[in-house]
């Protein structure tokens, strides 16, 4: 087990000249011993390659990694002590599954009486004791994934686990089961877990700590309560939550807010001189207000959707006057009337959790 | 009621006459043969399993069949190995990959007559580079002369002419193996070794059956290469099975023994495929048996 420190920047080709060329832009990162991590975003935005330099698979093109302040960045994964599970199952078709969970504590000539010791726990863990005498060829996907994760969590005294989208070939009920059964081996071994995926349901409940990146950026870093009331970028705000935070332009003139064409109040928010900025307020936040209520906008209903605990509400606000509409999403209570499609209502854009943006970073949240 | 489309018939015609004119009918006259025994054109006389009893007792033909059993099995013992250590040594990626790629498949390109006179000539002491260098070595290298020679020439020949099928059909599976294999290897702490024994060797399996067969079937009806080399000598020790059969049909115009023989001969080759790809299958198959028990 160990701390983890990143300072480095990767590009996969020679010589990077813009930002574009780089797959992981200059970061610095840490990740506590101990800790389950969870790095989060869209396809291709290198949280892959981040792993993949933390397991020792591929090596920064510039910066250092350590584990407990010592430089392993020119080290294997051998030497880093990693163990690392993958996207698909890696399994030794001609072994059997005992002989796979034991193949990494066999490669490095663990005595065989503990070797069968924790195979035997590992298997119990992940519910493979019944196929421990099996082929591993002839099993199921998830069985072979289970196997897999086994083998990546079957040494004892490993500096981390990296789980690279690991349920990606599971069905959804086995999903949730075994996202279950990583939280409880992390509470029960304590071991580093830096967990990649681009689902963040499955981000959100399996780390204490998601990173979330884009394009070769380290966005914000911090728990799910954090990421869900205050995204540090756009980005986040964007990426999390379903549907995600709404994004209108707005003007901030001396104590209020030109937003779609009203003057709403920011009661001593101090935004007086930022000019151009972007309003943020998720669909959770937004509610409907009475006829020119405090921090209210008119909207008209695009679409009203049933989505079974809750109606999702489409509206576009803005757009009098020949300037650009925006399109404003709120999550509506089912015990209350819903309007319909085509009718105007009024809706609370600025209240308690509303944040704003310059440049796409957060310059300010609102606080009660 | 089911209705019965008897249309489907008609559909398969072309297949069943093409398979006729080209496999079954030929066949058939050699059948024909192998039952008669044909003194002239007018005059011919039925002799039922005669031949086939006679042939199977020939002392020439059980020398032919454990010649050719001991060159093939040779065969898949030097070019099986040799292909897979090739294909672990040719490099993966950039251009020195397809210029290796190309150098190897050069002697696939060649063909058999050629590949017999190449190494007639290249093997002489007088003038050839190889027996020449043998001799200046102090070797007496002489595959006119030695039984020996001659035979350890034809298998040279073949392991120079077709080792290269075996690495290149374990070359294209080894590519098919996903990085994340190797990666856990590495990460699992895996010998290069190991790696070979439980990652590569299993994933070459597939090819590998097939490049068993090919190397099987092809060197079990070898006949140009010794033939242009020694003619089947000295005496007979290069006398495979097809060799046979050409003297005793062409040369010696025995077309009743001959036919005979080219059931028999056919029928080896088949049973000793099945039995292999058999094997073979279950060696691979014994992983999902597993499975399921």
């Amino acid at each position: 087990m160990a701390r983890i420190d990143l300072d480095l920047a990767h590009a996969y080709m020679a010589n990077p000249k813009s930002d574009d060329d780089y797959a992981l832009l200059p970061l610095a990162m840490s990740f506590a011993d101990g800790g389950a991590y969870a790095l989060l975003g869209p396809s291709g935005c290198g949280k892959t390659t981040l792993l993949n330099i933390v397991s020792g698979l591929v090596k920064p093109s510039r910066g250092t990694v350590k584990f407990d302040g010592v430089d392993v960045t020119a080290r294997t994964p051998q030497q880093r002590n990693i163990a690392q599970v993958f996207q698909f199952p890696v399994i030794y078709d001609t072994m059997t599954v005992a002989e796979n969970l034991a193949f990494p504590l066999r490669n490095r000539g663990v005595a065989p009486d503990r070797i069968a010791r924790r195979v035997g726990q590992i298997a119990e863990m992940l519910e493979l004791s019944g196929q421990l005498n099996m082929r591993a060829a002839g099993l199921a996907a998830d069985a072979k994934q289970k196997i897999s994760l086994g083998r990546g969590l079957v040494r004892e005294d490993v500096s981390a686990v990296l789980f690279d989208e690991p349920l990606t070939v599971i069905d959804p009920h086995l999903k949730w089961q075994l996202r279950r059964k990583l939280k409880q081996i992390h509470q029960e071994l304590k071991l580093t877990l830096i967990y990649v995926t681009h689902d963040q349901v499955e981000a959100l409940t399996f780390a204490e700590q998601v990173v979330v990146m884009t394009r070769g950026r380290a966005v914000q870093t911090g728990s799910a309560s954090e990421l869900f009331d205050r995204p540090q970028h756009t980005f986040v705000g964007h990426f999390i939550g379903s549907p995600g935070m709404n994004f209108l332009p707005a003007t901030t003139a001396g104590a209020g807010i030109d937003v779609a064409g009203r003057r709403l109040s920011l009661a001593g928010r101090g935004l007086a001189d930022l000019g151009a900025v972007t309003l943020g307020v998720r669909p959770e936040y937004v509610t409907l207000a009475g006829e020119s209520g405090e921090g209210a906008v008119p909207a008209r209903v695009t679409q009203a959707q049933d989505i079974g605990t809750y109606w999702l509400l489409t509206t576009e606000v803005g757009g009098d006057g020949g300037g650009a509409t925006s399109v404003v999403r709120a999550r509506l209570g089912t015990r209350q009337a819903i309007p319909k499609a085509g009718e105007t209502v009024w809706l609370t854009l600025v209240g308690a959790h509303t944040c704003f943006y310059k440049d796409d970073v957060l310059v300010a949240e609102a606080r009660s | 009621m089911k209705t019965v489309n008897q249309r489907a018939w008609l559909l398969i015609l072309p297949v069943v006459i093409c398979v006729a004119f080209s496999a079954i009918l030929p066949l058939m006259t050699v059948v024909n043969y192998s039952v008669q025994d044909i003194i002239s054109p007018e005059r011919r006389v039925f002799v039922g399993t005669e031949w086939f009893k006679s042939v199977m007792r020939d002392d020439d033909l059980q020398g032919a069949l454990l010649r050719q059993i001991a060159f093939s099995f040779a065969v898949l013992v030097v070019e099986i190995p040799l292909g897979i250590a090739l294909a672990l040594s040719m490099p993966a990626r950039g251009w020195h990959a397809s210029a290796v790629l190309v150098l190897v498949a050069i002697s696939l390109l060649i063909p058999w007559n050629v590949v017999g006179t190449i190494w007639q000539i290249y093997g002489r002491a007088d003038i050839g580079l190889f027996g020449a260098a043998l001799a200046r070595l102090g070797i007496d290298y002489n595959y006119t002369g030695s039984a020996r020679d001659a035979w350890l020439t034809v298998l040279l020949m073949d392991v120079w002419h077709w080792t290269p099928l075996v690495a290149l059909l374990c070359y294209a599976g080894l590519r098919a193996i996903p990085d994340a294999y190797y990666q856990a290897a590495s990460i699992d702490g895996a010998s290069k070794l190991a790696v070979f024994r439980f990652i590569q060797l299993p994933k070459l399996r597939g090819v590998l059956m097939i490049a068993v067969l090919l190397r099987f079937m092809d060197s079990f009806m070898i006949y140009t290469e010794p033939f242009v080399l020694t003619g089947g000598g000295p005496g007979n020790a290069t006398t495979f099975l097809s060799q046979y059969l050409t003297q005793k049909a062409v040369g010696q115009f025995d077309l009743g023994p001959a036919a005979a023989f080219s059931l028999i001969y056919f029928l080896i080759i088949l049973l000793l495929c099945f039995i292999l790809y058999n094997w073979m299958q279950r060696v691979g198959t014994a992983d999902k048996e597993g499975g399921h028990g």
